[in-house]
């Protein structure tokens, strides 16, 4: 928009000429008429394409959502601004102009300059330019899959997970819980038991929510162990038999022991002592646990936590981050290849200068190659604000039902206040008019600056 | 996408009508009514070519032209399908804008209808329609093809969205059976999820998934009335029977482990990922309220078997009320008065048009004079034998009655306020204001 925007006074300079060269004959008059007449066409598809559309957007967007017949004034602008989900669409859109331009033009350049200095250079801008040649909706499609929830799906998940799964061990029995009424409550992620165990005591830990595949094969028949004399004994085991037939809380036939539990003896908050439970799901405290006095007993969160499955991109809080994501895969190739360009048009001599009056390499990079690339950095920048504040795309196909509200930008905005489910176009002519006065400033800056280059 | 290439191919198709001329409909004969108390008396029709739209595309849609075909054989007509795409309101819209409506179209909603009608672009239905859905449909049907005490609609087929699907290999695993009751329900869940699975899956990411769940529970405990004043908005949504159904389907949401990944899990999944949880090579999940067109999700994208390793149970009755039964459907108007048209419409309403569909399988008939022998397997026939036994208890999707902007959009509305309230199911009051407000602006726009 800023290049068609930017086109008439240079058209207006270049039909100019022959008007001129002719004033000597015809005088000037003529000359400014056969320049207009020129200029017509221009103007007119302008006029028909660009001014009009802007026009109508406005007077559209004094009216409401049944149409000519229902004047509101600026009661849309009033709701556009009172409205939770259009603030969270201009919050959205704030975030996104100031991380993406920034970020994309920063990659941008350290590939470029990078890509001065190795090997296979053209093959490798041609992989990071690639993004660039596919469609937008088919990268949201892409990335919606990369971003899948089920490690299974989507590779974000499954390279996050793969990472963990090196550094951290799996506990043992994911998702396990105790069975209401045996006395055992939540703390700190795992159970502990309420009442306190004196010595001599025989303890029952049952547990549900265990798969039979979960259970390993070396697991035995549950059986209590005998109370011992001044120990604190017990069983940890799965207290589930087809139907919940079984006596809750009791060691029924067919139930097994759960081998390699921890459990802990507590008092007072800390751990005294503790004890690891056998293939029958027995496990006996060694005697100083119970000796100054009755403990808790705590199975730890470590047996139970929920295996590491990657984060939720596609949930309320990483949304907008995610697409973000998405939007400098596809655009860090086009940065890169502006700022190549301009690298190459830099004066070697300049940076050979430097090197010899004994610059580092950074130094080099930061006083002589950045400055001198200044001019093709704004424009790589203002070029994404602009794009960046129409971002409708990949907003549109990543976010899901459930975190659309939350990836919400202007544009979407528009087009659901209009035709989703909205159906309220004086609203989204509104909506229309308050991005195209974001982007203006972007837009204004552009034509000055064609402006100045064509002096 | 698949809506633009429907549209595209629709408008193909349109471009093509075009040149085929109107209605020369003043050929028609009255044809003498056939044999038979159920075969419709048609009139014959040769030379005139009668345009259907519908939103069927696929298998569907090679179902329906087979009914076409009947009808062409009985009248001598010819038909022609236009497929409408997703949205087929706004899609006629325009054919009526353009001045080039169908003469025949089906719509999804009844609000749509009713809309239509008071816009005058559908035509009620002539004499022959008429008695012919008197006799064949339970009067609930007839309220939902009427405008203005106008009868314009034949409901030709319909869905059942009172199942509850399940895992037949995780219930005998838990040694859970089918649940008659709410609190059975919930008791079954337990027990599921005592054994080590997951009770429930659910399309979270669609919101008119959890519509559904919200629709059967408040028509099964406030009753058809208050069904309908909630449909009307003619009570609020703070209405203290909808606290009431958010705090019983609560009960279920919030349970420990109730969804494979809790909540936040359940809210990542869409529809068709749900069935698989549920009937996939290893379950993740052990039930999954829905509607009939599950079935079809579990033929194409698992190998489960529907009968033996999938089975479905009636919505639970939530105490002290009846078992809910909420449908949906697709309801035949006539956009042109053309004895094609009208005679087509008396057709669609007749048993014999219903069971030319029925044999083909993936559909169901609420014509309660088709014999159920015409479906093709015993699945079928029970939830179509359910769904008539309802007699004029059932009532139709409430977000599908509703404004599109509160029941029937993407992250609006209805279908984000129940996410949300899936997300945190304690916020009972929160999620009532909600939806409140949302209704509020939606129902205004009307």
């Amino acid at each position: 928009m800023g290049e068609k925007t930017g086109g008439p006074p240079r058209a207006g300079a270049g039909t100019g000429r022959p008007g001129s060269a002719g004033g000597d004959s015809r005088g000037p008059g003529a000359g400014r008429l056969l320049g207009w007449l020129f200029l017509l066409p221009a103007l007119l598809v302008l006029g028909v394409l660009v001014a009009y559309p802007i026009g109508w957007t406005f007077v559209r967007s004094l009216f409401g959502a049944r149409g000519w017949s229902d004047f509101s004034g600026l009661a849309n602008y009033q709701d556009l601004f009172t409205d939770d989900d259009t603030f969270t669409a201009l919050k959205n859109n704030l975030i996104w102009v100031l991380v993406v331009p920034a970020l994309v033009t920063a990659i941008g350049l350290v590939f470029a300059v990078l890509t001065e200095r190795v090997r296979f250079a053209t093959a490798f801008k041609m992989i990071v330019f690639m993004p660039m040649a596919v469609s937008m909706l088919a990268a949201g499609i892409t990335f919606r899959l990369v971003y899948d929830r089920e490690p299974e799906k989507g590779a974000a998940n499954a390279a996050l997970v793969s990472v963990h799964d090196a550094f951290a061990e799996a506990a043992p029995y994911p998702g396990a819980r105790p069975r209401p009424g045996s006395g055992l409550e939540p703390a700190g992620g795992g159970f502990a038991t309420a009442a306190e165990s004196p010595g001599g005591s025989v303890v029952m830990l049952p547990l549900v929510a265990l798969a039979d595949d979960k259970v390993p094969g070396r697991a035995r028949p549950a059986a209590a162990p005998p109370a011992a004399p001044g120990q604190v004994t017990g069983v940890v085991w799965v207290d589930f038999g087809r139907g919940n037939t079984g006596r809750p809380g009791v060691i029924d036939p067919g139930e097994r022991g759960l081998p390699g539990v921890k459990v802990e003896a507590v008092r007072g908050g800390r751990t005294v002592a503790s004890a690891t439970t056998a293939a029958d799901g027995s496990f006996t405290l060694p005697e100083r646990a119970a000796a100054a006095g009755p403990v808790q007993l705590r199975l730890a969160a470590a047996n139970f936590e929920q295996a590491f499955r990657g984060y939720d991109w596609l949930g309320p809080n990483l949304i907008t981050p995610a697409i973000i994501g998405a939007y400098v895969w596809m655009w860090a190739g086009f940065a890169m290849v502006l700022i190549a360009a301009g690298l190459a048009a830099i004066p070697r001599d300049a940076l050979e200068a430097a090197r010899v009056d004994g610059a580092t390499e950074w130094q080099v990079f930061r006083r002589v190659t950045v400055p001198l690339l200044s001019p093709v950095l704004v424009v790589v920048l203002v070029t994404l604000v602009i794009n960046v504040l129409k971002v409708f795309d990949l907003v549109y196909i990543i976010s899901l039902g459930s975190s659309q509200k939350e990836a919400n930008v202007l544009a979407l905005q528009m087009y659901l206040a209009s035709f989703g489910g909205g159906d309220n176009q004086g609203l989204g002519s509104a909506i229309g008019i308050v991005l195209f006065l974001l982007v203006l400033p972007a837009m204004l800056f552009n034509i000055r600056r064609f402006r100045r280059e064509s002096k | 996408m698949r809506r633009f290439a429907g549209t595209l191919a629709a408008a193909l198709l349109v471009v093509g009508l075009a040149g085929c001329g109107d209605d020369d409909g003043d050929k028609k004969e009255p044809g003498g009514p056939s044999s038979g108390a159920s075969a419709p008396a048609l009139p014959r029709l040769d030379g005139t070519t009668v345009s259907v739209a519908g939103v069927w595309t696929a298998d569907e849609q090679d179902a329906f032209k087979k009914v076409l075909a009947d009808f062409e054989k009985r009248t001598g007509a010819k038909t022609e399908f236009i497929p409408t795409g997703d949205s087929a309101a706004t899609f006629l819209g325009q054919k009526v804008a353009g001045n080039a409506p169908p003469d025949v179209a089906f719509l999804a909603q009844p609000g749509a209808l009713q809309q239509f009608a008071q816009k005058g672009w559908v035509k009620p239905l002539g004499p022959e329609a008429q008695q012919a859905v008197q006799a064949n449909f339970s009067p609930q049907w007839h309220k939902l093809g009427s405008y203005e005490n106008k009868l314009y609609g034949v409901y030709y087929k319909a869905a059942n969205k009172s199942l509850v699907w399940y895992n037949t290999k995780v219930f005998d695993t838990a040694g859970a059976t089918e649940p008659k009751t709410w609190s059975e329900l919930l008791a079954t869940a337990n027990l599921v999820s005592d054994s080590g699975t997951p009770p429930f899956a659910t399309g979270g990411a669609d919101g008119w998934v959890l519509t559904d769940w919200f629709e059967n529970v408040y028509l099964s405990q406030s009753g058809p009335e208050m069904y309908d004043k909630l449909a009307k908005h003619e009570i609020p949504w703070t209405d203290p029977s909808v606290a009431k159904a958010l705090q019983t389907l609560a009960q279920a949401w919030s349970l420990p482990g109730g969804f494979p990944g809790g909540t936040g899990g359940a809210l990542q999944t869409e529809f068709p990922a749900s069935v698989s949880q549920v009937f996939g090579s290893t379950p993740a999940a052990g039930m999954l309220p829905g509607a009939d067109f599950v079935g079809t999700n579990i033929i194409k994208d698992t190998k489960a078997k529907i009968g033996t390793d999938a089975k479905f149970f009636a919505f639970p009755a939530v105490e002290p009320g009846k078992a809910p039964v909420v449908t949906g459907g697709d309801v035949a108007v006539a956009m042109k008065d053309t004895p094609g048209a009208q005679a087509l419409l008396a057709y669609l309403a007749s048993p014999d048009a219903a069971k030319v569909w029925a044999g083909q399988g993936g559909y169901l008939s609420p014509n309660k004079n088709l014999d159920p022998a015409a479906y093709r397997d015993d699945v079928t026939r029970g939830i179509a034998q359910k769904l008539i036994a309802a007699g004029d208890e059932f009532r139709f999707d409430l977000s599908d009655t509703a404004p599109s902007a509160f029941g029937g959009t993407k992250g609006e509305g209805m279908w984000r306020d129940l996410q949300d309230f899936l997300r945190n199911p304690s916020d009972v009051a929160g999620a009532q204001a909600k939806l409140e407000a949302d209704a509020v602006k939606a129902y205004a726009g009307t």
